[in-house]
This record gives structure tokens, C-alpha cells and sequence, in this order.
């Protein structure tokens, strides 16, 4: 060992450069508050430990990318933890690099000679945003999706630069497929490598100008190892400990599949991008530049500045009341308008993409209670994309709130010739007319006339197999010899609550040889496909009973 | 907490303290690096949790595959493949016995997993990417092959030849 060890230091030296890092002056002063720094550090390398992990088993191209996350969270043994640790570990990345920062302007350690490791820092913290920034739409569901809207668009407001940044986002058609690639590289090719490149510029120039002493420090100089070094591991595991209980005991997020047409989720950026939300609000119209794009610049402009605005000698930490005073005048603000943000976000519907099923459910769902008919119709209230007009639940779009329907057109007789013909019915009426065969138009119909306020939002929720399902049932024609929901002729039973008598295996039995299963029937054997098979059954088998 | 008089020097470390310094600095050091490495062995050596799918796959009629013959069927069949369930073609050897059991090969040979077919001349399968040569029961008769035909589970119902997962040879 003693010789491998010495040839490797004949050959590399590196044995005398880790001594000559480990051994470094520094000054007396030195200790617990400038543990933070390499806290910072050491989240860097769990990022990039986390994120390449997750990296092995994710689908880059959005839809994809959903589903390889939820694969991760729900298939792969530890993988809740290992994304948990790179969401909770991005969160508290930033906290630790704003306290750095924080620490580095009271004592002002900034000041000359070390402006320039100061300005590395602040494109450092910037990095990190941007980091924020491009892994929060990764895991591309309505949270990642609609977040990263707003982004965008805000991005594309900035004075002149705002058309190419839109371009270089592939965001000039909202976000798509190609702003997922660019956000994507951004986050695992083009940064990391970047960031490393910056540590190493940020740490040279700290070893270079030496750690900053307090005032009228003189006393002899100590070593950096191992007292420092020490309190620096002390620091690091007890952010580590905070870190693996969070991600242990705190599931990061994963809601539903990002849908584009879904105007009912209220976009929410991640918190500390929340107090940025917050200040657009207040400069409305053509000045809304100014809060999205001006404003923050300006701040981070002061920011990168700070060593030429503050020239004075450096003073003991008791006088730099001005430094306080703007620390705490800064997380006043932060904290204000974060909180504020935070009261007005209307709560979105319950998003978790982590369920495993929802045939577990109790309780009967508003969707569960629609007819096979109306559910055809939500096939194509979703097809048509209905809603892009028609937002409902009290909110302002091109047509009125279907929700809202007056009695009087709450029939086919009235919404069959308006969906053919819209402007015939209602002069004036920008609506496109609808595409849809005369069967499909009334099944349409029944579902709009079903739209309440308090049943829209869960009315949507209806899962895929459950619509599947019933396209199945319609295009079979069950409903010409069953009941469902009260529609349907009673030839044969009625099939609300079937689950409860039948399983499964009964049922594609059933299908297969009616009068195995039930002596003398008159229903004729179906030979379904294996996916209709299981979209029917899975549809009859969650129909709750008559009430 | 006295490591936080700021007055202490380099010389003023003691050996003891010294030792303790780093005995914890590797210590914790050895904890948090355990702490990350042992999920991410376990994240990524451990297999995905099994999916409940039906795996069992109808092929053919059983009255149209000759006894004594091999004859390879294909079928679709869906699998898990990562973060997806795809439905792919897949094939099989079929051999029909005279007491009308059934025996379906998985399609590669087990040496280095190239496609094989059969020959019915020498009444051998054979596999042209290193010559090597089965039985009609899949037993090796020549070349490099380690092992025996892999097998799918087969069952029969109601006169149809039903394929189910592909089992290594025991």
C-alpha cells in the first residue's frame, strides 16, 4: 500500500496536492459560518450522484418521460428515494447557496480583492435557478407542463431579446416537443459540465485570495485540516440528515400526465420562483415588462455588482447595519410576496399520478354516474376540445360556461342544430361548427347537458379505461338489451353494481360462451379484441349500484 | 465547544483532538457515502416489481399444427418493456407430439441467441451463426450451445394452443 501510494506521488504528485489542499492557511477567524460553502459543494455532487441515477431510467421526449418517472417512483426498489433525494436536494441546494451568499455579504467578504469570486458566485446561484428551472418540466406532468408555460411566455416578453429567446426555447408554439429537448440537454448536458468549470474557477479564486479574515484578525494562522474541515463535515451531514429524512418522509410530487387542453389547472411555479409570480401581478398591461423582466434584472445586475457599489473598508460585523438592513429588508420582501402567492393559488383538484388504480376507490364518483352514452359524449367533448372555449367553472373564455347552460337549451332538439350550425342558432357565434356524425352529436349532447358547476371538474377526472370502456359498450350496443345508470332497455339486467355479483373471470367467460355461464340466455357470444376485452371489463366491472 | 475560540493555531490542534477530527470527518464521511451508495446499488441492480398482466397468449389451433413437425408460429404478445407495455410479434417452434402434447421453443438458439430453423433433411434444428445443431426435443447435438432449447409454458384449452412465459431449461 505505503509503495503504491509513493510511486503514485512519484508519478502524479497528487499525494503533495492534496496535502497542499488539505493544509491550507487559513485564518484564525475562520469557523463555523463558513461552513456553508462547502455544504453547497456537497449538494452539487448529490445532485449530480441523484440525477444521473435517474437519468439511467428516464425517457427523454415528453408522454414518455411521465411514464418512465412513475416507472422509477412505482417499479424500481428505491427509486422514490433516489428522486426524492434530486427534488428535496434541489430545493435545498438553493436555500444553502442564497445562506453562502447571504453570509458572504454581511461579513463583506466580497470586498476587494475578491469581486471576482463574489460575480462567479452570483452566475453560480443564476445556474442554479436555471437548473431549477429545466428539471422542473422533466417529469412533464400538469405541474411541470403548465409551469414551464409561464416560463416561457415570460421569457418571450423580455425587450428585444424576447422573440430569439423564444426561439431557442422551441417555445414560439407554447412549450413542445422540442423546448422538452432543448430544457433536457440544458439540465443533464449543457450545465453540469458548466457548473463544474465554475466550482473550480469559484474555489481557485477562494484558495487564491485566501479565506476572507474578520477585521483585525492578526492572530497566527491555522490550518484548514482538520479543524475546518471537521466543522465543514459537521455542517454537511446535518444538511445530508435533513435531506434523506425529507425525501424519505416526504414523496415528491407526481401528478397526472400533462394535458395542453386542460384549462382548469392553475399554473404554479416552483416556490422560490413564487415571489418573481407574485411581482408580475402588480404591474399590469403594457408595464407587466418591467415586473417579468426588468425589475429581476435589475436586481441581479445590483447583485453582480455589489463589490463596486459597497467600496468602503471592511468593518467589524457589529457596524455593517446597512448590510443587515438590506438582508432583512430582502427576505421581508421574499417572504411577503412568496406568502401572498402562496394564499391567492386557488388549490388545484387533488393530482396524484401515484395511485396505482383507481378501481380501489370508495365512494361513488360523479363520472361513475354518467350513462355509457354521455361517457361516448365525453370522448368527444375531449376530441373537440370543447373546453379550449369553454374553460367553465366560473371562468372567462371565448364562449359562454357550459355549466352555466340556461334550461331552455339544456336539450338535443336545441344543441344538436347548434353544434351543426352554430351561428344559425346563436347570430353572431364565433363557434366552429362540429364535425361529428348525427349518433355521435347526440351522445354529445347528454353529456354537455349533464355539466353542473359543482360536477365539472369531477366529471372530467373519468379515467381512460373507464371511457374506453364505455366506447366499447356503445359500439357493441349492449345498451339495446342492458340498463346502465337507468338508460338502456331491460331485456337483459340491468348491470349497474355487475362487479359486486360477477369477477373478472366470469365475465370474459361470459362473453365468450353466454349460455356456459348463464343457462338459457338469448345474448349471442362477443369475440372481443384482448384490449377491448379488458377496456369492457374493467368498465362494468367498476359500475357502482343503483343508489 | 471549544474548537470555537478562533485564537486556536495549527500547533494549538492536540494530538488527541487531531485523531478524533478525523476518526469523525471519516466516520460521517463513510455514513452519508453509504447512505447514497446502497439505494443506488439497490436502484439499480434490483429487478422492477412484477406487473400483474396476463401472459398467457392464444396462438393456433391446435388441429392445424402437423404431429412430429416443427412448425413455427408467431403471435402477438404484450410485455413490459421498461416504462411501457409493448405488444410485439414474437415466434415460436412448436412440436407437436402424437399424444398431442406440445412442446414451444423460444425462437434463439442458446449459445448466442441467433435465430435457428429447422432442417428438415438431417431432421436437426440448426443454427447458422456457429453450426450449432438440435434435436427435435431440443437437446444439443453439436456446436457451442450450452444448454438445451429454452421452452415457453404451454397449455391447451379448448383446442387452442395457449403460450405463456418463456422458461429457461433446467
Amino acid at each position: 500500500m505505503h509503495k503504491i501510494i509513493e510511486w503514485l506521488e512519484n508519478r502524479t504528485g497528487i499525494e503533495t496536492a492534496i496535502r497542499s489542499f488539505l493544509y491550507e492557511d487559513i485564518p484564525a477567524s475562520s469557523g463555523w459560518h463558513q461552513i456553508i460553502g462547502s455544504t453547497a459543494v456537497f449538494f452539487f455532487v448529490i445532485q449530480v450522484f441523484t440525477g444521473g441515477l435517474l437519468a439511467f431510467n428516464f425517457a427523454a421526449t415528453p408522454g414518455d418521460s411521465y411514464n418512465s418517472v412513475r416507472y422509477i417512483m412505482l417499479e424500481l426498489t428505491g427509486g422514490k428515494l433516489i428522486r426524492g433525494l434530486h427534488h428535496w436536494g434541489a430545493s435545498m441546494m438553493l436555500i444553502i447557496v442564497v445562506l453562502h451568499m447571504v453570509q458572504v455579504f454581511i461579513y463583506g467578504a466580497y470586498k476587494k480583492p475578491r469581486e471576482a469570486t463574489w460575480m462567479v458566485g452570483v452566475v453560480l446561484l443564476l445556474i442554479v435557478l436555471v437548473f431549477g428551472l429545466t428539471g422542473y418540466l422533466l417529469p412533464w406532468d400538469n405541474r411541470a407542463y403548465w409551469g414551464t408555460v409561464v416560463t416561457t411566455q415570460i421569457t418571450g416578453s423580455a425587450p428585444v431579446l424576447g422573440p430569439y429567446l423564444t426561439r431557442l426555447l422551441g417555445s414560439e408554439e407554447g412549450v413542445s416537443r422540442v423546448t422538452f429537448s432543448r430544457f433536457y440537454a440544458a439540465h443533464t448536458i449543457l450545465l453540469p459540465p458548466l457548473v463544474i468549470i465554475l466550482i473550480g474557477i469559484h474555489i481557485f479564486l477562494v484558495r487564491k485570495h485566501g479565506v476572507a479574515p474578520a477585521v483585525g484578525d492578526i492572530a497566527p494562522r491555522k490550518k484548514f485540516f482538520p479543524g475546518q474541515v471537521f466543522k465543514d463535515t459537521i455542517g454537511v451531514a446535518t444538511a445530508f440528515i435533513i435531506l434523506f429524512v425529507l425525501a424519505v418522509v416526504a414523496e415528491a410530487p407526481l401528478g397526472k400526465l400533462a394535458d395542453p387542453t386542460d384549462t382548469s389547472f392553475t399554473p404554479r411555479p416552483e416556490w422560490y420562483f413564487l415571489f418573481l409570480f407574485q411581482t408580475i401581478k402588480f404591474f399590469k398591461g403594457p408595464l407587466e415588462v418591467l415586473g417579468a423582466v426588468v425589475l429581476p434584472g435589475v436586481a441581479v445586475l445590483t447583485l453582480f455588482l455589489v463589490p463596486f457599489i459597497d467600496r468602503g473598508p471592511l468593518v467589524r460585523l457589529g457596524k455593517r447595519t446597512f448590510a443587515f438592513a438590506a438582508v432583512f429588508l430582502a427576505a421581508l420582501a421574499w417572504t411577503s410576496l412568496t406568502a401572498a402567492a402562496v394564499m391567492t393559488t386557488p388549490p388545484n383538484p387533488e393530482e396524484n399520478g401515484l395511485v396505482v388504480t383507481a378501481e380501489n376507490e370508495t365512494g361513488v364518483q360523479p363520472w361513475q354516474q354518467l350513462s355509457p352514452l354521455e361517457l361516448e359524449g365525453l370522448v368527444y367533448y375531449r376530441k373537440q376540445n370543447c373546453k379550449a372555449c369553454h374553460p367553465g367553472a366560473g371562468k372567462k373564455g371565448v364562449g359562454p360556461d357550459l355549466t352555466q347552460m340556461p334550461v331552455d337549451h339544456r336539450n338535443a332538439t336545441w344543441l344538436i342544430p347548434h353544434f351543426k350550425d352554430p351561428a344559425k342558432v346563436v347570430p353572431g357565434s364565433s363557434m366552429p361548427p362540429v364535425q361529428l356524425a348525427d349518433a355521435q352529436l347526440t351522445s354529445l349532447s347528454a353529456f354537455v347537458m349533464k355539466l353542473t358547476p359543482q360536477n365539472e371538474a369531477l366529471i372530467q377526472a373519468a379515467p381512460d379505461y373507464v371511457v374506453q370502456g364505455a366506447l366499447v359498450y356503445q359500439a357493441n350496443h349492449c345498451g339495446t338489451c342492458h340498463q346502465v345508470a337507468g338508460v338502456g332497455m331491460k331485456l337483459g339486467p340491468a348491470l349497474d353494481g355487475v362487479g359486486q355479483r360477477h369477477d373478472r373471470a366470469w365475465m370474459e367467460q361470459h362473453f365468450r360462451d353466454p349460455q356456459g355461464t348463464s343457462r338459457g340466455t338469448i345474448m349471442p357470444p362477443y369475440k372481443f379484441s384482448p384490449e377491448d376485452l379488458d377496456a369492457i371489463c374493467k368498465y362494468l366491472l367498476q359500475l357502482p349500484k343503483l343508489s | 465547544m471549544e474548537e470555537n475560540h478562533s485564537h486556536e493555531s495549527a500547533e494549538d490542534v492536540s494530538p488527541t483532538r487531531r485523531t478524533f477530527y478525523i476518526l469523525l470527518i471519516n466516520g460521517i464521511m463513510g455514513v452519508i457515502g453509504a447512505a447514497l451508495a446502497i439505494p443506488a446499488a439497490v436502484y439499480l441492480l434490483f429487478p422492477p416489481k412484477a406487473r400483474k398482466a396476463s401472459t398467457w397468449v392464444k396462438t393456433a389451433d391446435l388441429s392445424t399444427i402437423p404431429a412430429g413437425k416443427p412448425t413455427e408460429i408467431s403471435f402477438q404478445r404484450s410485455r413490459a418493456d421498461g416504462w411501457q407495455v409493448v405488444t410485439e410479434k414474437a415466434t415460436a417452434w412448436v412440436v407437436k407430439q402424437p399424444d398431442n402434447q406440445v412442446i414451444a421453443f423460444t425462437p434463439n438458439c442458446t449459445h448466442l441467441g441467433c435465430a435457428y430453423h429447422w432442417d428438415d433433411p438431417s431432421h436437426t434444428f440448426i443454427c447458422p451463426c456457429h453450426t450449432s445443431a438440435f434435436s427435435i426435443d431440443g437437446k444439443v447435438l453439436g456446436g457451442p450451445a450450452p444448454r438445451p432449447l429454452d421452452r415457453y409454458a404451454v397449455k391447451v384449452e379448448a383446442g387452442i394452443l395457449e403460450i405463456g412465459p418463456a422458461e429457461p431449461h433446467a
